[in-house]
């Protein structure tokens, strides 16, 4: 080498009448390679979810791993969540203290803690707390399963995954949310009261009468039950990210980790849906 | 033996000829990203006859094992089990033709969160309900002796060997009695000793059931001892196809150092 630089030839011949390459800025094809990849993962996701729908409904069902799977998603998460709501009803009980008594009120009513509790934020806390715990599970265990081949022996001995794996897991977010986030709202409930009585003495009896008089089920119905979506979600994401996993266990971390981040926001932004939606149909 | 004309090459041709080899493949292709790695190969295996299938790491061996157990879709060609084409077939209808098919992985891919036992059990209590637990447990106990760890059932997969973990691999893909086995690089990674008992297991096995199996391996030594017919791969197409005798009498270059370097 003399230290001239080497041209390629094909770069010093103009490209023939009709191969002219357009030749976009690279800001511009990163948008469009995101955009894409964006478009692309949608896409698959709607294949995946419609494979894991037809699965779910027809025969045979998998009810002994929907079983192990309830208890996976709901018993195992419930002290995480009953601490989170836990802390959550303590919290808010001492910032609304803080703030009504610097607009000059002596004490506060039951129902603002009781009312932000249970509509949102028991069920936010709850949708976020099994989407770290659950997602990243899910996602971790399929992932390492789909790079060990294990998926394949499943699909090999004749079993659909979607159905096995998919489908029980999806289900079983589903059924359990609500129920974890009746957990949460009674531990925040419980919580917010003796934050509450430990700086102005309250009867229990006192405080959940006060709390919810006036109140009927549709002020609390529909928020638990929203969580059912939130289930939904973190299920099917975590499912999806863990099932699509490449390349070893550098892949595993991938997809837990992405199916953590885009459970929790997908969850952050159906709530904004779903809190319109409850406020349009039932109020 | 039937030959590849027995094959019948499209869809609606596809009714059980009485003589049609057990599994036939035709004109399959297959490429990912651009990238050919199977280009039209056409094979067919009978019943009780292995074929060996050598070749190049990268050449298409494991493909054509997952395309012919459904892992994988095929471009073009056709895949026939008993005269009857499966190639992208959906998953349900799929399942019903994988029930009468084994399939060893090369990592063996057992189920870690499952006990030995329980991994061979695994195939029986989603497709044989008609077993007691007492019976599926028999049934267990039996594939685990006939692949020589009886005292295994408990241990998980983690805890015994590469060569162990090959056959249980292989006591699960006999779990169903299957007429077909593929057995995807059964002796990679074990040493002399262990490929030697696999070989034997597999030949036990052959003269027992009488299954068509495919063999996909580098080992030159154990697809000489377990096959009747070999079948050498290169770039995606079959170099050359039959006895070990005809191999050595190839005058084709790649044959001649694909055998010296073996």
């Amino acid at each position: 080498m003399n230290g001239h630089a080497i041209t390629p030839i094909a770069a010093t011949q103009p490209a023939p009448p009709g191969h002219e390459t357009v030749n976009l800025p690279v800001s511009a094809r990163s948008l469009a390679s995101n955009l894409l990849g964006f478009f692309d993962w949608f896409g698959n996701l709607g294949l995946f979810t419609w494979k894991v729908l037809r699965a779910a409904v027809t025969p045979p069902y998998e009810w002994r791993e929907l079983i192990r799977q309830l208890d996976e998603v709901g018993s195992q998460s419930l002290p995480l969540v009953a601490l989170a709501g836990g802390a959550v009803g303590a919290v808010l009980s001492m910032e609304i203290r803080s703030s009504m008594v610097r607009f000059g009120a002596t004490s506060v009513p039951p129902s603002a803690v009781i009312y932000s509790v249970i509509q949102e934020m028991g069920p936010t806390i709850t949708g976020l707390v099994v989407s770290g715990r659950v997602g990243a599970g899910i996602g971790a265990q399929l992932a390492s399963m789909k790079v060990t081949e294990q998926i394949d022996a499943i699909e090999a001995s004749a079993i659909n995954p979607y159905r096995l794996l998919a489908s029980t897991r999806i289900l079983a977010c589903i059924l359990m949310l609500p129920l974890l986030t009746v957990a949460a709202d009674a531990c925040g409930v419980l919580m917010g009261w003796v934050a509450q009585t430990l700086v102005q003495p309250i009867s229990f009896q006192q405080f959940i009468g006060s709390g919810f008089s006036g109140s009927t089920l549709h002020d609390f119905l529909p928020p638990t039950f929203k969580t059912a979506v939130f289930g939904l979600i973190i299920g099917l994401i975590a499912c999806f990210q863990g099932m699509r996993t490449r390349g070893g266990a550098e892949g595993v971390g991938r997809s837990a980790t992405s199916s953590v981040v885009l459970a929790s926001l997908f969850v952050i932004l159906a709530d904004v849906v779903l809190v319109k939606f409850i406020l349009v149909v039932f109020q | 033996m039937a030959t590849v004309n027995d094959i019948p090459m499209t869809l609606e041709e596809t009714k059980e000829p009485p003589n049609a080899p057990v599994i036939a493949v035709k004109e399959l292709h297959k490429s990912f990203d651009g990238r050919v790695v199977l280009n039209g190969i056409t094979l067919t295996v009978d019943r009780g006859e292995t074929l060996a299938v050598l070749g190049r790491s990268g050449t298409g061996k494991s493909v054509l094992l997952r395309l012919i157990i459904g892992l994988e879709i095929p471009d073009a060609g056709l895949i026939c089990v008993n005269g009857s084409n499966i190639a992208g077939l959906s998953i349900d209808r799929m399942s019903e033709i994988r029930k009468r098919m084994g399939f060893l992985f090369q990592q063996s891919a057992l189920y870690d969160s499952l006990t030995v036992g329980e991994n061979v059990a695994f195939p029986l209590e989603h497709h044989r309900s008609d077993l007691s637990t007492s019976e599926r447990g028999d049934r267990v106990r039996q594939l685990l002796a006939e692949v020589g760890l009886e005292d295994a059932s408990r241990k998980m997969p983690s805890d015994i060997s590469g060569g162990m973990q090959k056959r249980v691999g292989l006591a699960r893909a006999l779990a169903l009695e299957p007429e077909i086995l593929l057995l995807d690089e059964p002796t990679a990674g074990l040493d002399p000793i262990s490929s030697g008992e696999i070989d034997d297991l597999v030949l036990k096995l052959q003269r027992e059931r009488q299954m068509a199996s495919i063999v996909v391996t580098h080992d030159l030594h154990s697809a000489r001892t377990i096959a009747n017919r070999l079948a050498l791969l290169d770039k995606g197409d079959v170099v050359i196809e039959g006895r070990f005798e005809d191999l050595e009498q190839s005058e084709i270059g790649f044959v001649k150092e694909f055998l010296k370097q073996s």
